[in-house]
């Protein structure tokens, strides 16, 4: 399977006549921008805005961040399952803008939406102050039902993502990368005395409101199965999730997953990366056993000698970490886990719900629990009230100048379990 | 402008004696004494050594109060930017008395203080939380390794530099995990640690399993007849409108809720803040996590004796362990106090 990711790199967005990429700039013709998300009825109202790295902008509460993509050969549209066709996606071309994002920003869902700060000492701990960011503002329909409610916002980020993309083909791209793995069978040819590396892939799917889907399919319902790195840049992995907003993954972090980008940099020079096996974090233990042990079943199948583990969400699926980890280490497969840790505000806490002797190759992913102040902003883009029951905020969470004090935890992609961010915990 | 330093020592560093002398009460002496000396030309133009305060050691471990304050009295008396104790090697009451001027000196005094001494000395254990302790050997032979490291140290914390990670800058861990920024993002870092890991060379994980606290299960009750229960739940289920504000996630508190005349509890009555779960059914009727319905009916047929009057409540959904012991000793003291002989504990 070959990609040919062709990327066209934005530095700054703009409204425009036309929507393109013209000279490094995202322009957005707003009200055609508009049309294509007002088609979703379970919605009220729409706008848009633009912000950019530096500005003094504050985007709360945050459900997802998306990274504009299409086909360009090889398939056609994006978002397999959803907007795209269920046919096997990771082959062909596909357009990316590069250092631009689509966030849907709308009143909280679930709790667990979280903020983004464009400058300040909030903007270190999260990779879209980074971004050119298009960012959609929207209300429900009275009365909407909740899971109704995160499907519509979920749909409609989808929607303003793909339209961008759609209309940025003609793009020359600024690179082309190209990711290509052999067949099993023959990996082992290529550069034999490498180690095999397989990443495992926890999605979080511990109820409504917690889901992920791939190729539209209900993460929770699948049994742990392999998946190409390709498919994975290709939007066959979504988020539809609700959990809290440091250590989810949004559809942007599964676009960009870093461990497939590290593995394919390592493949054929210090490793062979032999797939990704994704599986699930479901609540009941019988899934949890049987989802673990089938995922050590594949790595074995597969002949890899050592294992990436990467967590979403924490608490509950730390019982799946560690049962993935023991069983992949019982079968001689060595072992690395990413994780975040709960220490509590002043660090002294343990950090993980459930532990094994096994997990003795950890790479820590930060304290959710520290509490960072971040002052007021200029302009503040949704509903900055709801940090008081965000998970992270609390009562008084928001100061009656506009700054906030809070968890590290209510900030998007903060503790990234992906090992997106260079954040880490450790001793002092 | 010239950093103070002030340099606690025990008798044996202060040339008193040994065994002997360690009963000696706290002095004062003007500039260094022993191994003062040294930090002394390690400071350089920096700073000096304005004065060394002695104690014997078993002095201060029989007389910790008064020892404690007559020492402060002294170091503060000197007007020091900077303390430094010891070192104390592998020396017990040495480390303890170190570790406890160190401790004083950093909460009442409020300056920057470094101590020193073999991580085995019990004074680790008991002050580790409180101070910046360098490691040492177990013996004076390490002194001329120990000292520029705690020079160095002292000096960082005089200038308010930012502190990095223990094991980089060179003190024992205070216990306490802190955020930091590396070169390398985690993906990067997890590859490489799997690479060493695999080949079998060294690596460093980022984050030792924690030890859990396991507690045995008390004893059936073999009777029920006569028995009080209680209700507790970390499904944050509490009386509609939360009136205890507590936190839909890494919860600070948990409440206590009036079941007294309450037969069942209702979506409009009780509603559950939990943020890590799909509150939706349990907001349709709470007696699901707090099942008060069921347990009204055995109590009216006498399966046990009677309900607790009142149900406890907190969020599980990222709580540190820590709060969530708290929380677990308070309410098993409350409960225990008020006669109560069985608790039905439910999450989500």
């Amino acid at each position: 399977m070959r990609l040919e990711l062709h990327k066209v790199r934005v530095k700054d967005v703009q409204w425009g006549d036309r929507t393109c990429v013209r000279d490094g700039t995202l322009f957005v013709n707003r009200e055609e921008a508009l049309d294509a998300v007002r088609v979703e009825e379970r919605l009220k109202s729409f706008s848009l805005e633009l912000v950019r790295p530096g500005e003094s902008v504050r985007i709360i509460p945050v459900k997802d961040v998306l990274e504009p993509r299409c086909k360009l050969e090889g398939g056609e549209g994006f978002f397999p399952g959803f907007l795209g066709d269920v046919d096997t996606v990771g082959e062909g071309k596909t357009l990316a803008l590069s250092g631009a994002a689509v966030i849907t920003c709308a009143p909280v869902v679930g709790f667990q939406e979280g903020f983004i700060d464009m400058r300040g000492p909030g903007a270190a701990y999260t990779p879209f102050s980074e971004t050119n960011n298009v960012v959609l503002l929207a209300e429900p329909v009275d009365d909407l039902e909740k899971h109704e409610y995160e499907a519509a916002l979920r749909m409609t980020g989808f929607r303003l993502s793909l339209y961008l993309a759609e209309q940025c083909r003609e793009s020359v791209a600024d690179e082309v990368e190209v990711f290509e793995l052999p067949a099993l069978v023959n990996s082992k040819d290529k550069a034999d005395d490498l180690p095999g590396f397989v990443y495992i892939y926890m999605l979080q799917s511990q109820g409504l409101l917690h889901d992920t889907y791939v190729y539209g399919v209900d993460v929770k319902k699948i049994l742990p199965t392999l998946i190409h790195p390709n498919e994975v840049m290709d939007g066959a992995i979504l988020s539809g999730n609700c959990v809290s907003a440091c250590d989810k993954n949004t559809t942007f972090h599964h676009l960009n997953n870093p461990v497939i980008r590290e593995l394919y940099r390592r493949h054929g020079k210090d490793l062979r990366f032999l797939g990704v096996i994704i599986t699930n974090e479901n609540v009941i233990l019988v899934d949890k056993k049987r989802s673990s042990s089938y995922t050590t079943k594949l790595a074995a199948l597969v002949g890899a000698d050592a294992a990436v583990v990467t967590e979403e969400g924490y608490g509950n699926p730390d019982t799946d970490l560690v049962m993935n980890c023991r069983k992949l280490e019982g079968q001689g497969i060595r072992t690395v886990l990413i994780t975040d840790e709960a220490a509590g505000p002043d660090g002294a806490s343990q950090g993980l719900a459930d532990a094994v002797s096994e997990a003795d190759a950890v790479v820590s992913a930060g304290n959710v629990n520290a509490i960072v102040e971040v002052p007021p902003m200029d302009c503040v883009l949704g509903w900055p009230e709801s940090i008081a029951t965000l998970s992270g905020g609390f009562d008084g969470s928001l100061g009656e100048d506009g700054s906030i004090r809070a968890e590290i935890q209510a900030i998007i992609g903060s503790t990234n379990e992906l090992g997106f961010s260079r954040i880490g915990s450790r001793w002092v | 402008m010239t950093i103070r330093v002030v340099h606690y020592i025990n008798q044996f560093f202060a040339g008193l004696g040994g065994e002997d002398t360690a009963h000696v009460p706290p002095e004062s002496r003007d500039g260094f004494v022993g191994p003062g000396m040294q930090i002394d030309s390690l400071l350089g133009e920096e700073g000096t050594v304005v004065g060394t305060v002695i104690c014997g050691d078993s002095y201060y471990g029989e007389h910790i109060e008064e020892a404690r304050a007559d020492v402060l009295e002294r170091i503060r008396a000197f007007e020091p930017d900077l303390v430094i104790a010891g070192p104390a090697f592998n020396a017990g009451r040495y480390g303890v008395a170190c570790g406890d001027v160190s401790s004083a000196v950093s909460r009442e005094l409020e300056l920057p203080v470094v101590t020193a001494m073999y991580p085995e000395n019990p004074g680790v254990e008991m002050y580790a939380k409180d101070a910046y302790i360098v490691p040492t050997v177990d013996s004076v032979r390490g002194m001329r390794k120990a000292l520029p490291a705690m020079v160095q140290l002292g000096l960082k914390l005089v200038r308010n530099e930012e502190m990095g990670t223990a094991e980089e800058e060179g003190y024992l861990s205070r216990g306490r995990r802190q955020n930091f920024f590396f070169e390398k993002n985690g993906a990067e870092r997890a590859i490489e640690m799997a690479l060493l890991k695999l080949r079998g060379e060294a690596f460093r994980t980022e984050f030792e399993m924690p030890v859990f606290d396991k507690v045995s299960p008390a004893p059936a009750i073999a009777d029920l007849a006569g028995i009080t229960v209680a209700l507790v739940n970390s499904g944050g289920v509490v009386p509609a409108g939360n009136p205890d504000r507590i936190e839909v996630s890494a919860a600070s508190k948990f409440g206590a809720y009036q079941l007294a005349g309450l037969s069942d509890l209702t979506g409009i009555s009780h509603e559950s803040v939990h943020g890590g779960y799909d509150r939706t059914y349990v907001n349709d009727d709470p007696d699901r996590v707090v099942p008060l319905d069921v347990l009204r009916e055995m109590e009216s047929e006498g399966v046990f004796g009677k309900l607790y009057d009142y149900f406890f409540a907190t969020v599980g959904t990222g709580t540190p362990v820590k709060s969530c012991t708290r929380f677990g000793q308070e309410i098993a003291e409350r409960l225990k106090k008020d006669g109560v002989d069985a608790v039905l504990l439910t999450s989500t």
